[in-house]
């Protein structure tokens, strides 16, 4: 079963391809086949998944050569799968949570005349989505990297006749363009350190490399990661690549594309591992982004860009477990498990509410939701539940294990990651808590032509299925470290380390923050009525609301100094260098125009020529005694 | 007498032939000129063989007086081609061929 994994990539992307050059003529059932794809290749993931489970773990990392690729003297490049658990998680993730959104995108874009062009994309996604997670080369992962960039700027501009969200999606594109510059150079390096790509070659030779070539591997992978991921100081698309259908959303910004950097890092782990100080930029900029987007979502009232923000923030958990090395492999990817169900729910949930409330977005705008769409309430509650980290839902058990494992270390490490991851789930309960309160609770704030109603079924049993797993899949996981256990032939095992403080007073100290938060959100947001319009607010508020002047900074820092550079570069081009061509070119052209006189068909002038040109040569010989 | 009184009359001969080569406009005393030219050319080497005493200038003589004719044939044929063409043998007047 293994050797045919690469009907994983093959059947969505054939079905993308069929979709699209049918055109008009599938518009009638594209979306079903779009489906069926999907399903498809989660039927086939699961397959492998379970003849998988029958093997020891040490022997379930199988590699599936597909087809000489780039054969050379120097680089030989086999185009390959990697089948271990680790690219297993995801391909289960991926397509399930792939297939459930596609079921929910069939009721969701019924109204849209491009329907089918839509599952094109999305299908199209999946496939490069799993080309990314099963490729066992970075050259390969690139290809992979690259057409989820492509699928998330075709999903995101989907509604591109509206000039705001074609800029939203070329934003994305060249948000992530920036990132994948790092992943090229850090092949580059690769290539000079290993000679190879490959994963097998390059994590045996890695341990004989030098820090310092690590290290730079290290942060360019970062860079690429920073740029998927939307992690400081590359996080601005993300806010904005909300344009796109939610159900994209849902898709990208929770479940998939979004995951990759961790994914990457998680995979280059024998690169980290040989490079501490790269580990450690890894976890700040993960810290740093998990505060950011925290404050982001807490100022948001666009309902999607608050949970965007909050995506990005669950995100930077992530990223700082990875960056905490072995002991925090396991518990990043659990996170992001657990993460893609509730987040991928409650991005469902928000499509469903806009879907009763003429596509408003705005939360001030909603209130008392519970009573008219009961179903995605309880969906919706159950996603906030697992985002808060009480036990026994989901989050619990990932972010709980990251926060521990972020308080492991010595020096100043513990105190500022693990505070950070602690603060982080304070302000997470807030957030989440003042999103959910302005929604469902509280008084109708409802404009005059709002009929709320519950979505379709559709729609709905998608979110009730995700809703299931973001209560309990946290728990079955994480029973006898049954997850940490799968991940191990990867990851590596791990002996226990002791946090600087014990570990029921981290677990406390978290429920207390996150109680806190969830009470300050109801005094502030649930039982009070909400403002209509925004309050001006702090200075704080509005910065956070701005996200942090990310644009401004980028315009002010990056665009504009670079527009300049380009503008005295064209200047320099064309008046030195095309300059000293044109001139010279005017200079030859002037001495042929002169020595052009010079033929005027006069027999005779050419005679005194030649007379003149005698005596020269008579005189030389006579005067210089030659 | 002193051979040299042939080598100065050559030169006189020569600057004459120049001159009617560049100042004549017709193209037939031009080509005089030219004959002019060649004739002092021989007559200086027919004197430079005296001098030396060795007969190379009055071989090269000869072998000027070989491509003289040559030239007259060709010279001649070009005339009369020119003349066909626009009625005329003035110098100055084909130019066509300028750059």
């Amino acid at each position: 079963m293994l050797s045919v994994t690469w009907l994983l990539i093959a059947v969505p992307l054939a079905s993308a391809l069929v979709l699209l050059l049918a055109g008009r003529r599938a518009d009638a059932y594209g979306h079903w086949v779009g489906v069926g794809a999907s399903a498809a290749a989660f039927v086939v993931g699961l397959i492998a998944f379970v003849q998988m489970l029958g093997l020891p773990g040490e022997e379930r990392a199988t590699s599936v050569h597909l087809f000489s690729w780039i054969p050379g003297a120097e680089l030989n490049l086999d185009a390959g799968l990697l089948v271990d658990p680790l690219s297993m998680t995801f391909v289960l993730l991926i397509t399930f949570v792939g297939t459930l959104i596609h079921v929910y995108s069939v009721a969701y874009m019924e109204h849209d005349p491009d329907r089918r062009r839509f599952f094109a994309y999305l299908n199209l996604f999946v496939a490069a989505m799993l080309l990314l997670v099963l490729a066992d080369s970075f050259l390969l992962l690139f290809v992979g990297w690259e057409g989820v960039g492509l699928a998330s700027y075709l999903l995101i501009g989907f509604w591109n006749q509206r000039n705001e969200y074609a800029t939203a999606a070329n934003k994305a594109f060249i948000a992530n363009r920036i990132g994948d510059i790092g992943l090229i150079i850090a092949m580059g390096l690769m290539f000079s350190a290993f000679g190879a790509v490959d994963f097998a070659t390059v994590f045996d030779a890695a341990p004989e490399a030098t820090a310092a070539q690590l290290t730079a591997i290290g942060l360019m992978l970062l860079l690429a990661a920073c740029g998927k991921s939307a992690q400081f100081p590359l996080q601005s698309w993300l806010g904005d690549a909300m344009a796109g259908p939610t159900p994209v959303s849902a898709l990208i910004h929770a479940a998939t594309m979004v995951t990759a950097g961790v994914y990457l890092i998680v995979r280059s782990a024998p690169i980290f591992n040989g490079a501490p100080d790269a580990q450690v930029v890894v976890a700040l900029v993960g810290a740093v982004t998990l505060i950011l987007g925290a404050l982001i979502g807490m100022a948001k009232d666009d309902l999607k860009k608050a949970l965007a923000a909050s995506t990005m923030s669950q995100i930077g958990y992530m990223m700082l477990a990875a960056g905490l090395g072995p002991i925090g492999y396991a518990f990043a990817i659990f996170h992001l498990v657990t993460h893609g169900f509730f987040k991928a729910g409650m991005f469902l949930g928000a499509g469903s509410v806009m879907h009763a409330m003429n596509d408003q977005v705005n939360m001030r705008r909603f209130g008392a939701l519970r009573g008219a769409m009961v179903v995605t309430w309880v969906t919706f509650g159950l996603g906030w539940l697992a985002i808060l980290g009480l036990p026994p839902f989901s989050g619990f058990y990932s972010k709980d294990k990251i926060i521990e494992a972020a308080f492991v270390g010595e020096g100043w490490q513990p105190w500022v990651l693990g505070g950070a991851a602690l603060v982080g789930a304070g302000l997470t309960a807030f957030y989440m808590s003042r999103l959910f309160f302005m929604t469902f609770h509280g008084k109708a704030r409802w404009t005059d032509d709002q009929h709320p109603h519950e979505s379709p079924l559709l729609m709905t049993v998608p979110m009730i299925i995700l809703a299931v797993g973001s209560a309990f899949l946290g728990l079955i996981l994480a029973s006898g470290d049954r997850f940490t256990h799968w991940l191990e032939p990867v990851t590596g095992h791990v002996e226990h380390h002791e946090p600087v403080l014990p570990v029921p007073v981290l677990i406390g100290a978290t429920l207390v923050l996150v109680i806190a938060g969830v009470v300050l959100a109801w005094l502030k947001y649930g039982r009070r009525d909400v403002a209509q319009e925004a309050p001006t607010g702090s200075l704080a508020a509005i910065t956070a609301r701005n996200d942090f002047f990310q644009d401004s900074v980028n315009r002010a820092a990056l665009q504009r100094p670079g527009q300049h550079l380009t503008r005295t570069l064209v200047y320099l081009d064309a008046t030195v260098v095309d300059g000293a061509v044109n001139k010279q070119a005017r200079g030859w052209a002037g001495l042929g125009e002169a020595s052009r006189r010079l033929q005027n068909g006069q027999v005779r002038s050419y005679a005194a020529t030649m007379l003149v040109g005698l005596v020269i040569v008579a005189l030389i010989i006579v005067v210089g005694g030659l | 007498m002193n051979p040299m009184n042939y080598v100065i009359l050559a030169s006189i001969l020569f600057a004459i032939g120049s001159a009617a080569v560049l100042l004549r406009r017709n193209a037939i005393v031009a080509f005089m000129g030219v004959e002019l030219m060649l004739n002092a050319a021989n007559l200086s080497l027919v004197a430079f063989a005296r001098i030396h005493d060795q007969l190379d200038g009055q071989v090269m003589a000869f072998f000027v007086m070989v491509v003289a004719a040559a030239e007259v044939v060709v010279g001649l044929a070009i005339i009369i081609a020119v003349f066909r063409a626009r009625q005329s043998i003035s110098l100055d007047e084909p130019a066509e061929l300028k750059g």
